[in-house]
């Protein structure tokens, strides 16, 4: 499998930090707070590597780092240390030190983002079509009817209802929002998806549907995604591969159904044990 | 202004031009920045003036420090030289630039402060256009930090600019903005051309003359020079277009008083009541005027 994404030593410190911040948290110390300046690391020495068209689970309780790993990756948080590149048709691009322009590029037209809470991924103000128009506007697209008619070629694709592209995405439900949010993240047919706890806090039927369509596109486009959850159940049904995280430090990596039959550190035990 | 009021002469007091030398020098350096960076907004420390900000202050600065004694100044308000804030700034500069000449006449100026309008009349290389900027960010309506509104304009990202374009197709099939329409500058920087109508933004492209923007309260001065490409933005399939003035009939309405039919027309109202279409620039208007009484005479 062709390499898409490799991490390498990324870390994520909130505070001014100090040289025992990373001896005195992490899972050993049950704790990402450093005591002795406050810092939080969020983030610590974290690698990962991803193929071409694969789904990478990352596993984890609240406040372990899951959501700031793909927040690093977006360029929605700048990282305090570590590396990673990006491969894209024999070239490799080392994402923290292009330059912010380029950095915004890459955001905009090879990667895409779905949030959990659909405000920070749409803008409400305008209509569900006018959100993808607005990405699709930002490579140079200047063609009215092109514009719109992808728009709707992808609301379609999410089945999302045609007759409603025109209204705000504030009077759409929960998992029409989260349709949207994923039109608006392929609009540009970006190699590389982020997809960070979509389903959460929908209704369990819509939850299913949403996975099917992320499968689709997956099967379809053959798009690479990193999926961050704590549902164990969205890890088993999405994800070749699962990173277990615990305070800024990844315990556990390995094929999915290894790591949820044959949990090998203690924390991923009581995690697996408690869903079942 | 209070004709009783008699500014002080004396020459520790004001200094010719109102703003003391250290003050013009100051506004020429963002001027010469604004004309080196097409588009650019340039910022500036406004001076507070003996008028309240929003009425021209910034185009007055520019002007003030432009201004010498050998100047012809023209002062223009919404087309018009007689409407109260030209008046009361061409007035203003009388009185503290002794020497300068004040005209009504397009041609004969050779510095043109305007609010809301580019004059009819084709400018030259030798003259200068001040313009009064209200809003001088076109990116404020989609972003409310400046902080990041300087990121967008550095890296040219305009994309949500041109969201709000989309949005009005989709909503009135058309483009509704009716003045200040964002124009993107020699390929990179949007502005807000001040609050001139769609008519005169075609003007801005590739004018022999050297226009200026200048915004008091927001303090920021730009500059689109000479023969400078500007383009207002818009998609290749719905094209820019300007205000037509096409009747009912189908036929461009001429101005009630002179006939000119390729003119910026307001809409008023004559003593009958009903509603009359004039033009917009009072200097044109005058001029079209005695063009065609004089052709009728001889």
């Amino acid at each position: 499998m062709k390499k898409i994404l490799e991490v390498t030593g990324l870390s994520k410190i909130y505070g001014n930090g100090c040289p025992l911040c990373i001896e005195a948290t992490g899972p050993e110390r049950d704790t990402n707070l450093c005591p002795h300046c406050g810092s939080v690391v969020a983030a610590h020495d974290v690698d990962l590597e991803l193929g071409e068209g694969e789904i990478l689970g990352i596993m984890g309780e609240s406040g372990s780092g899951k959501s700031t790993l793909v927040k690093l990756l977006y360029f929605d948080e700048t990282p305090t240390g570590g590396r990673a590149v990006f491969f894209e048709d024999g070239q490799e691009h080392d994402l923290f030190a292009l330059n912010a322009a380029r950095q915004r590029r890459m955001r905009n037209q090879r990667f895409g983002m779905v949030y959990q809470n659909p405000h920070l991924g749409l803008n409400f103000n305008i209509s569900a079509g006018g959100n993808i128009a607005e990405r699709l506007l930002m490579t140079d697209m200047d063609h009215y009817g092109d514009i719109r008619g992808r728009a709707r070629e992808l609301l379609a694709r999410t089945e999302v209802m045609l007759e409603r592209m025109d209204e705000s995405p504030r009077k759409f439900s929960g998992g029409m929002q989260q349709r949207v949010q994923i039109a608006k993240a392929l609009a540009t047919h970006p190699p590389l998806l982020f997809l960070d706890e979509v389903t959460t806090g929908l209704d369990l039927s819509v939850q299913a549907c949403i996975l099917d369509l992320i499968l689709e596109i997956q099967q379809e486009l053959r798009t690479a995604m990193i999926v961050v959850t704590h549902d164990l159940g969205v890890i088993r049904l999405l994800a070749g591969r699962t990173i277990v995280m615990k305070y800024g430090r990844i315990i556990e990596t390995g094929l999915t159904d290894q790591i949820l039959e044959d949990p090998q550190h203690a924390y991923t035990q009581r995690l697996v044990a408690s869903s079942l | 202004m209070n004709p009783n009021y008699e500014l002080c002469t004396d020459e520790v007091a004001y200094n010719f031009g109102f703003l003391d030398e250290y003050a013009k020098r100051e506004v020429r350096r963002a001027i010469l920045k604004a004309i080196c960076i097409p588009g650019y907004q340039t910022p500036y420390a406004s001076r507070e003036m003996p008028m309240g900000r929003g009425f021209g202050t910034g185009g007055l600065q520019l002007t003030l420090s432009l201004i010498g004694p050998r100047e012809t100044l023209k002062v223009i308000d919404q087309g018009a030289d007689d409407s109260v804030n030209a008046v009361n700034l061409r007035q203003f500069i009388e009185l503290t630039c002794p020497g300068v000449t004040t005209t009504e006449n397009t041609r004969a100026a050779t510095l043109i402060q305007s609010r809301h309008r580019i004059p009819e009349q084709e400018l030259t290389e030798d003259q200068i256009l001040v313009l009064q900027v209200p809003y001088p960010d076109p990116l404020v309506i989609v972003e409310p930090s400046e902080r990041k509104r300087k990121v967008m304009h550095g890296e040219g990202d305009y994309s949500r600019l041109l969201t709000k374009l989309y949005e009005d197709i989709v909503r009135f099939d058309e483009i509704t903005i009716a003045h200040r329409y964002p124009t993107r500058i020699a390929s990179h920087y949007v502005i807000d051309p001040s609050p001139i109508p769609r008519f005169d933004v075609p003007k801005l492209h590739r004018s022999p003359t050297l226009i200026l923007f200048g915004a008091g309260r927001e303090r920021k001065i730009y500059a689109v020079p000479p023969y400078t490409e500007a383009v207002p933005l818009a998609f290749v399939d719905v094209p820019f277009r300007i205000e037509s003035f096409i009747d009912e009939h189908g036929v461009r309405r001429p101005c009630a008083r002179c006939g000119a039919t390729g003119s910026y027309l307001d809409e008023c109202f004559d003593a009958a009541g009903a509603k009359a279409y004039q033009c917009s620039d009072s200097d044109w208007c005058n001029e079209q005027l005695h063009s065609r009484t004089e052709g009728a005479s001889s």
